[in-house]
């Protein structure tokens, strides 16, 4: 369920950002309690405990006393600018690299790039 | 309130062997904590005088301030359930008569809870302990751990003999029931992989002393494994602390102890793969016998 690269408190965090710029969790919505996430996963409360203050220092989430966690109106929306801003380094950056290595040509990736955008204007 | 555990320069010897050697230690946090070490490094012993079963050779170890040793009002809030048979092996009464006892001696017992597990553990009140394999002797002996809700509960190597569903059926009813009800629990045991990600809070003895006691968050933040072309490798691990390392034709793997933090972006950006060490790993590192004497 997890991988070693990183803090488990760490990925139970970006999966929640993921649902939260995908939509799944909107504004506003509860998110799961500490202990609901430690049962579905196995770990120790006080990793899930961690990775919701993460996300609340990062303000994707707000806490309401009592009540739990939820997810910050604005969330979506930064969470989104912010792999705006990161994507042209961190995706597109090295998927050119890779074709540039394999040899495949400035033409083929333009025309590839043409089926593509063509076919999502349609 | 939270029970504490206060270890102060504990010694213990038997005859002649030092078993225990000056350890310092407070365990104060709720949470489910491990203790690991090798065979012989002083795990049981520990247990043994965290629960009143031996007397201290030196030094001192507290529950909530009071001595532990023949003292009934902190024996009371003390669980310790040990490997497999050892408690409950001779019984020849009925796991029922088992749990009428503990139901007796134990403070905070749960009938319907310590029902609830039967029924999870499949195991039928009408059966005799003794005739019990060591496997259901091992689940009936974590249910009376359980069930106990002692502030202070300990299982030491307590589910050797389960198979490996059973051991994930415990981990699973040992958390459960930890979130339900919060305590200081201390489990000793050589599955480290499996039950480690429970972990809060993570003590290693090493022959008899304190090799480390830190968050488990934290312990595992400390080993890093870096591979690549050796060159790189080299050049990225060199002046840290290294573990242990191999080498396939001109791929390098590294393990790192206490890197610095700017380690790990330094490897990335030199395009090496890194992840991080699981709390096993360094385990057998920090407790391997270097070489003979």
């Amino acid at each position: 369920m997890f991988d070693d690269r990183s803090p488990i408190y760490r990925q139970i965090a970006d999966r929640i950002k993921a649902d939260v710029a995908s939509g799944a969790l909107g504004p506003d919505e509860q998110v799961m309690s500490t202990n609901q996430y430690a049962s579905f996963y196995g770990i120790n409360p006080a990793t899930a405990q961690k990775a919701f203050q993460t996300l609340v220092d990062e303000g994707v989430l707000y806490k309401r006393r009592g009540l739990g966690m939820y997810v910050s109106p604005g969330a979506r929306e930064a969470l989104i600018a912010e792999k705006r801003t990161r994507y042209f380094d961190a995706v597109l950056g090295p998927a050119l690299d890779e074709a540039m290595a394999i040899g495949i040509s400035a033409d083929e990736l333009r025309s590839f790039f043409n089926a593509r955008t063509k076919r999502q204007d349609q | 309130m939270t029970a504490s555990l206060t270890v102060d320069r504990l010694t213990y010897r038997y005859s002649d062997v030092v078993a225990l050697n000056e350890i310092s230690l407070r365990l104060d946090t709720p949470g489910i904590h491990g203790l690991l070490g090798r065979n012989g490094s002083g795990k049981t012993t520990l247990m043994s005088l965290a629960s009143g079963l031996r007397r201290p050779t030196a030094g001192q170890i507290r529950l909530n301030g009071q001595p532990i040793f023949e003292n009934y009002a902190a024996t009371t809030e003390i669980c310790i359930i040990r490997e497999s048979g050892d408690t409950t092996a001779e019984w020849s009464e009925s796991i029922e008569d088992g749990l009428a006892f503990a139901r007796d001696m134990r403070p905070y017992w749960d009938e319907a809870y310590a029902r609830k597990l039967l029924d999870r553990f499949e195991l039928s009140p009408r059966r005799s302990v003794a005739q019990l394999s060591r496997g259901q002797r091992a689940k009936f002996a974590c249910l009376l751990g359980l069930a106990a809700r002692a502030p202070l509960t300990m299982f030491d190597e307590s589910y050797l003999g389960m198979d490996a569903p059973t051991r994930y059926d415990f981990y699973d009813a040992l958390l459960e029931d930890y979130m339900a009800h919060p305590r200081l629990v201390l489990v000793s045991s050589h599955h480290i992989e499996e039950i480690a990600r429970l972990f809060e809070e993570v003590i290693i003895i090493d022959d008899g002393k304190l090799l480390l006691h830190e968050s488990a968050e934290a312990l595992r933040g400390r080993g890093m494994t870096v591979t690549g072309p050796a060159t790189a490798v080299d050049s990225v691990a060199a002046g840290s602390t290294i573990l242990s390392e191999r080498s396939l034709g001109s791929t390098k793997s590294v393990a790192i102890y206490d890197a610095p933090a700017t380690l790990a972006e330094q490897a990335r950006a030199a395009g090496l793969e890194t992840s991080l060490l699981p709390i096993q790993d360094i385990f057998v590192h920090l407790t391997a016998k270097r070489g003979k004497h």
